[in-house]
């Protein structure tokens, strides 16, 4: 069973913990050695050559307060690397001219001794569905093409309040509705490991972005695994937060009942900073929740503070629904292994079903199509957006909504009044709503048992560019992993776990572990140990190693 | 969908009231005892108003109904008093500048979520209360939906299958005379939903505008059971449903200004029969005797039709009342059900009330119009008398104040019906705020009784009184005015004989 599934990597685990210290340095080997047995690669030779991902954010907040660096300096780093990669990667729809402007406040800040917030000098990309007050804000639709919204989204706002530096607005499927922003009304994003292939979505953008260093960490949405799906193809740490984490006031209202915002990082540490700057209750959005916010990155510990099994007395439950049919071989080798990495650390890892797990996927797509269908009513020309001018009110709506819309949203549009239309309501969302209780059902059961349950992110690694835009279904499929956890409303991490064949330096698989409501601390503070101690894995892209190295 | 359209044709003009010209038409607006329809649901007539004389307008309906039975079902919409819009913290105000009273969220713009205002709750329980209904102490919101430019989400927040409050019941007593009766109307359910906003139509109709102001403003639909059987019952619904809402202070209940609004739903059948004949939907009553006039007009049109034979063209369809005309026309035909396609709003939770949560509200409520009206009636007061003083809570509250203070219930009754309203009429007063207090009048009704001074002097010092204040002591002593004493008058007069 799972616990005699060996990989090489955990001898390294154990080596690691006899003789090897963590180097400061960061190395990075674009050498990659494919195994060929296995379609699971290790892109490293040499362990010791590799390092796990530090923070990010602690080594700016660092560099600011003891003056090694300005914040303008590191503004222009990332800039720079924006601009040589964005040509390739296309992850922003809007960058932001203020984001220097934004730094030199922060350094003035510095010289005269004040304070600075959490996120001082971070820059922080943001998905285009998420209000910003000085940037355009489209949802990735030409309905909203140049849409400036009079308001901050509450996260926004938050995190500008931690001294954050909002860089631009990321690309993204319309109003979030598909899996690789191939349905963005703008452009696509390619994914940095191989830019023939999609980023994932629907925060392709989000995540190509943290991916390619463009910016320290992004906000991106997940309603059916829109932050944990491109995570996984980008090789970049993604969290979606218990619904009722975050506020949403200011996200564009996609499937309310299952939207939330969600945070990409290059690492647990960084990302779970990010989390904790946008959580809380907000008096602006009556489903967000009052519970107290844990501070998530402290309990997060250094590596050399470790014991020999940190995770000893954790319950881990491996979905069994989830390494079957349909799912890449080296995607249920690299989720093995990681199962074997945790169970190394400690762990006790068990197989667990849910046996509703195929019925969330159609559950999903009527829920979302329905709920989206009636969120996207008032982009109808009338107050905002682009309107189609007309002597008829009926044919003003058809027409500005049929010329705004791309063919993705139409039709989740029109799956979603089909679904709720007279007649058709209890056999379609009413069912599904009952599926839904089922689906929470048994993952409540699940979490009895298990501290964590964990699956792969997606079924595959990143496809190619085009691969299934013309297959719906095909697209939908690759949801089967995700949708679940925002039926029940769970929080969930994914972080990147192994690598298999693929572009030039292989490509990320992503291991998502998903914990009870509000139980985002356990996540964190166990993908961060997964991570820190994982071995022979540096989640660089090619595109942007060579200058970071 | 039809009272969407609706509201783009009901545009009313833009009039800045001032607050005090308002509350003045809240308050006593007629005249005396004499002025027959001021307690009923026609008093809010207006000079547009035919002359109609309650007696020949009722034997015409009486006749129409020897044969046919008239179904009246009634839904109303009650504009909340709240100090902010239901979902979010914009204010309401009437007549404000077009667009002024709006903000992101009952804009709704993208991003933007609803979070509900307790006080929309509060106000609900209590209307739910007063109208004897069962509260749902777990009930929810869902979205109705449709397209229609003063609606700025696509959809409008509404209470569907589980709606605060159902199965209750409402009481009245028609005016005297109409020839009187007590009626009791049952209330299929009442709900809470959000009011869109408004179009104004350019004066050649090429464009339109959108006002947002009212959109988001909470409303409460009160559906009544199919009960009612002529426009008089219907209007003296409306005018108790206008009562009951003015007693909680939930509502200003104002027709004028759309904060009560009524659609009607009638029907006929040949006595006898059982189905539901074809209902038609009537709108645009400003009045509560336009209501009277729109429906009887109504009955006798369909009626008509009947005994001609041709109840075939009966049709489903809403039906537009024509004050000037006098008249109901086919505004537009019914062509099938609207499919509003509701479903759970995700964006609230559950509304759920405590035992101790609608206790408390059950507790604080006032004396209803129905029980007051039982109590004077205990009193010995005519119902005549009952209605007036009840048609208004200050009205009745002052009157309650004065008997509390020993005045003799008839002539309380009768001061405040006659001199007191002739001159709130007059001025235009509401009764708070004149400077006559209650102790004062039951001080002068007694003086009267007592003796001490006519009826005549009396009012000389009422209309004192009311306009500058003071005690009735004071004033009679000031002006001499003490009655002279029989005894005193014999003496006066047996002088004089001796002079003689």
């Amino acid at each position: 069973m799972l616990s005699s599934v060996q990989n090489p990597r955990l001898f390294f685990v154990r080596c690691r913990f006899q003789f090897h210290l963590p180097s400061k340095s960061r190395h990075f080997h674009g050498s990659v050695a494919v195994r060929t047995s296995e379609t699971v690669m290790e892109p490293q030779t040499h362990a010791s050559s590799t390092t796990p991902p530090s923070s990010e954010i602690l080594t700016i907040r660092k560099s600011l307060l003891s003056h090694q660096k300005k914040a303008v300096d590191i503004a222009e780093e990332y800039l720079n690397r924006l601009r040589q990669t964005e040509p390739q990667i296309q992850s922003f729809l809007h960058v932001s001219e203020n984001a220097l402007r934004d730094a030199q406040a922060i350094d003035q800040k510095i010289e005269r001794n004040e304070e600075l917030g959490p996120l001082a000098g971070v820059l922080v990309g943001v998905k285009d569905n998420i209000c910003t007050v000085d940037m355009p804000s489209t949802g990735g639709s030409r309905i909203l093409e140049d849409y400036r919204p009079a308001f901050d989204a509450t996260a926004v706002k938050k995190l500008r309040e931690c001294g954050a530096i909002i860089v631009g607005k990321t690309n993204l499927d319309e109003f979030g509705m598909g899996s690789t922003t191939e349905s963005s009304g703008f452009q696509v994003t390619a994914n940095p490991w191989d830019v023939s292939r999609v980023p994932g979505g629907s925060s392709g953008g989000s995540a190509a972005a943290v991916s390619a260093r463009q910016c320290v960490v992004s906000l991106g949405s997940d309603t059916g695994g829109s932050v944990r799906q491109p995570a996984s193809f980008c090789g970049v740490v993604g969290m979606k937060p218990t619904y009722g984490r975050v506020s949403r006031f200011g996200l564009m209202a996609y499937a309310s009942s299952l939207d939330v915002i969600g945070c990409f990082g290059s690492s647990v540490v960084d990302t779970a900073i990010l989390l904790h700057a946008i959580s809380g209750h907000d008096i602006l959005d009556a489903t967000s929740s009052k519970r107290v916010v844990p501070d998530f990155s402290s309990q997060l510990t250094s590596m050399e503070l470790f014991e020999s099994k940190p995770l000893r007395g954790l319950r881990v439950g491996v979905i069994r629904e989830t390494l079957g049919d349909g799912v890449d071989m080296g995607v249920i080798s690299s989720i093995k292994a990681a199962a074997s990495h945790l169970e190394e650390l400690g762990s006790t890892v068990i197989e667990v079903s849910l046996p509703s797990f195929s019925l969330g996927l159609p559950a999903y797509y009527i829920l979302a199509s329905s709920e989206s269908s009636s969120n996207l009513s008032r982009y109808d020309g009338v107050r905002y957006g682009n309107q189609v001018a007309s002597d008829e009110l009926n044919s003003l709506y058809g027409d500005s909504r049929a010329n705004g819309f791309g063919p993705e949203v139409k039709m989740r549009i029109l799956m979603g009044t089909y679904a709720l239309s007279a007649g058709y309501y209890d056999a379609y969302y009413k069912r599904a709503q009952q599926v839904r209780t089922l689906v929470q059902k048994s993952f409540k059961t699940a979490l009895d048992e298990n501290d964590i349950l964990i699956s792969p992110a997606a079924p595959s690694v990143a496809y190619k560019i085009g691969e299934k835009k013309n297959d719906p279904l095909a697209m939908y499929a690759g949801d089967i992993m995700t949708v679940n956890v925002n039926l029940a409303g769970l929080p969930a991490l994914v972080l990147p776990c192994g690598f298999v064949e693929g572009g030039v330096a292989g490509l990320p698989v992503g291991l998502q572990m998903i914990g009870a409501a509000f139980d985002e601390e356990k996540l964190l503070k166990v993908g961060h140990i997964f991570e820190q101690t994982l071995q022979g894995c540096r989640f660089l892209p090619p595109l942007v190693a060579d200058s970071l190295s | 969908m039809a009272s969407v359209l609706f509201r783009g044709i009901q545009t009313r003009p833009f009039l800045l009231y001032p607050s005090a010209l308002l509350s003045r038409k809240n308050g006593v607006l007629f005249c005396t005892t004499k002025c027959s329809q001021s307690q009923t649901a026609t008093q809010e007539n207006q000079q547009t108003q035919m002359k109609v004389s309650p007696r020949t307008h009722t034997k015409k309906v009486e006749k129409i109904l020897h044969d046919y039975e008239a179904i009246i079902g009634i839904e109303t919409h009650v504009q909340l008093d709240t100090l902010t819009k239901a979902f979010c913290s914009c204010a309401y105000l009437y007549g404000s500048q077009p667009n002024t009273n709006v903000c992101p969220i009952c804009m709704g713009l993208p991003g933007t979520l609803p979070v509900l205002n307790s006080k929309v709750i509060e106000f609900a329980v209590k209307v739910g209360l007063a109208l004897n209904c069962n509260l749902s102490m777990n009930s929810k919101f869902d979205r109705k939906q449709y397209f229609y430019p003063d609606l700025p989400k696509g959809y409008q927040i509404s209470q569907f299958d589980i709606p605060i409050a159902t199965g209750g019941f409402i009481e009245l007593d028609l005016p005297t005379e109409y020839g009187g009766g007590h009626r009791k109307f049952g209330i299929t359910r009442v709900h809470m939903e959000e009011d869109a906003g408004k179009l104004l139509h350019s004066g050649n109709g090429s464009y339109s505008q959108v006002d947002l102001n009212r959109a988001g403003v909470p409303l409460l639909e009160i559906v009544s059971e199919p009960d009612i059987r002529s426009g008089l019952e219907a209007a003296e619904y409306a005018a108790e449903i206008q009562r009951l809402v003015r007693y909680l202070g939930v509502s200003n209940g104002n027709m004028q200004e759309g904060s009560l609004r009524c659609d009607v739903n009638v029907s006929v059948r040949p006595i006898g029969q059982l189905e539901y004949g074809t209902k038609v939907e009537i709108k645009n009553m400003n009045s509560f005797s336009a209501m009277n006039r729109a429906i009887d007009f109504e009955i006798s049109r369909q009626v008509d039709l009947y005994s001609k034979g041709e109840d075939n063209q009966i049709i489903q369809e809403t039906r537009l009342w024509e004050e000037g005309a006098q008249r109901t026309v086919t505004m537009r035909k019914k062509e099938g059900l609207a499919d509003y396609r509701y479903f759970p709003e995700p964006d609230l939770p559950e509304v759920v009330l405590s035992e101790e949560y609608v206790d408390n509200i059950r507790a604080s409520l006032l004396e209803l119009p129905e029980v007051k009206r039982r109590r004077y009636e205990r009193m010995g007061l005519s119902m005549q008398d009952v209605l007036f003083l009840t048609n208004d809570m200050n009205v009745a509250d002052f009157f309650d104040a004065t008997i509390e203070r020993g005045a003799e219930v008839k002539m309380a009754a009768n001061w405040i019906m006659s001199d007191i309203a002739a001159y709130l009429n007059n001025e235009k007063l509401s009764i708070n705020e004149i400077k006559l207090t209650p102790q004062e009048l039951a001080e002068l009704i007694s003086s009267i009784k007592g003796g001490t001074i006519s009826g005549k002097i009396g009012k000389e010092i009422l209309f004192e009184l009311i306009s500058n204040g003071g005690t009735v002591k004071a004033l009679i002593e000031e002006k001499d005015l003490v009655q002279a004493s029989i005894p005193t008058l014999l003496i006066f007069m047996v002088n004089i004989k001796f002079i003689k």
